[in-house]
């Protein structure tokens, strides 16, 4: 069982997390799309240190006997890389999109400067 | 019948003027688009000069997203035919009628000029990427199911079809490869045609040898992936 004082603290600290997440969306500098999975976090989180003998009962489920905490080693990591991943897909799609809006752009351009030729050339 | 060749340029300030001449030389009639894909020295002031329309990246995209960009003028000016030219002087325009020829006759949507066809002399590149362009055109010919020797040529002729698929969806960094499976997918007919290519004359190429590997292993995933994308054929006005 998780020690009591561990306990508190941990539970402080994932509130926190979840509190600054929150305080993030309200601030508008966090989109509630990408901020889902930090709150998800955090709640986790907070679950596991309050429920003290969640570790040991979670790890008895799942078959771990020799060390409880992998457990949140494991389910860390996999949040980790979910994060890694959703953000390998954003920067993706952002990249593609600042490829269209180079050639927009350059489109634009030509086309103003051939407009602006044009005008010149009436105005004569 | 409009039509455009579609020049794509980085950093080409010495042999674009020529490019461009040799491109008139061929046919007075063919309008000239360069794009300038971010270059740092004077490529677009040599286009103008020699009086191509300029198409001004902001910064560099790689040729993929540069060539799109100047099918992407062709499509939205309503060109019927489009022929791409290297900047760098490695596509000979007086070989553009080898390449133009089977879709003018309405024999193919998209042509390509391939050095591998038959024994015609002329560049053809170092033997490493020598190897991993035949190992390429294996695959490619598999997933394709037509004989295809060039898969990296970019040298090539479209009709309004090609254009407006092109326009909408091309891929990026090493495009052709993937390009060619791409015309499949989407049922357009494609055809190649032998041309002998030039060394460039002068500036580096942008593919180095560790980068071939990369480009390689790439260029196969993205095949791959591709074979399970669904596929659209496209239509005018639909981008």
């Amino acid at each position: 069982m998780t020690p009591l004082a561990v306990s508190i603290v941990g539970t402080i600290a994932s509130l926190a997390l979840v509190l600054i997440v929150l305080e993030l969306i309200r601030s508008r500098r966090l989109r509630e799309r990408y901020a889902l999975l930090w709150l998800a976090t955090g709640i986790v989180l907070a679950v596991l240190c309050a429920w003290r003998d969640g570790l040991n009962t979670i790890a008895r489920w799942v078959g771990i006997r020799s060390y409880p905490p992998a457990v949140l080693f494991a389910v860390g990591i996999l949040f980790i890389l979910a994060v890694l991943l959703h953000y390998s897909t954003v920067i993706s799609r952002l990249s593609d999109q600042n490829i269209l809006l180079a050639q927009k752009l350059a489109l634009l351009q030509q086309k103003l400067e051939a407009d602006g030729v044009r005008e010149e050339v009436t105005a004569r | 019948m409009r039509r455009i060749a579609v020049v794509p340029a980085f950093n080409e300030q010495q042999n674009l003027g020529r490019v461009i001449e040799e491109i008139r030389a061929f046919d007075p009639g063919l309008d000239i688009v360069v794009v300038d894909d971010g270059s740092v020295d004077a490529t677009a002031a040599v286009a103008r000069q020699h009086g191509a329309t300029v198409l001004v990246l902001p910064f560099n995209l790689g040729i993929g997203g540069a060539v799109q960009t100047g099918f992407r003028y062709a499509f939205e000016h309503e060109y019927d035919l489009a022929v791409r030219v290297d900047g760098d002087g490695q596509h000979d325009p007086a070989q553009l009628d080898r390449v133009i020829a089977p879709v003018l006759a309405g024999e193919a949507d998209i042509a390509v000029g391939s050095r591998f066809v038959a024994d015609v002399e002329g560049y053809r590149s170092s033997r490493s990427r020598r190897l991993g362009i035949r190992l390429l055109a294996v695959v490619v010919s598999r997933i394709v199911r037509r004989r295809v020797t060039d898969t990296t040529s970019g040298f090539q002729a479209l009709n309004r079809k090609g254009i407006a698929l092109f326009a909408r969806d091309y891929p990026h960094d090493y495009p052709e490869v993937e390009a060619t499976v791409m015309v499949s997918r989407h049922r357009l007919r494609a055809v190649e045609v032998p041309v002998s290519m030039r060394e460039r004359s002068s500036g580096r190429s942008s593919i180095t040898a560790a980068r071939s590997i990369y480009y390689m292993v790439k260029v196969l995933l993205a095949i791959f992936v591709g074979l399970f994308r669904r596929t659209v054929v496209p239509e005018e006005g639909t981008s």
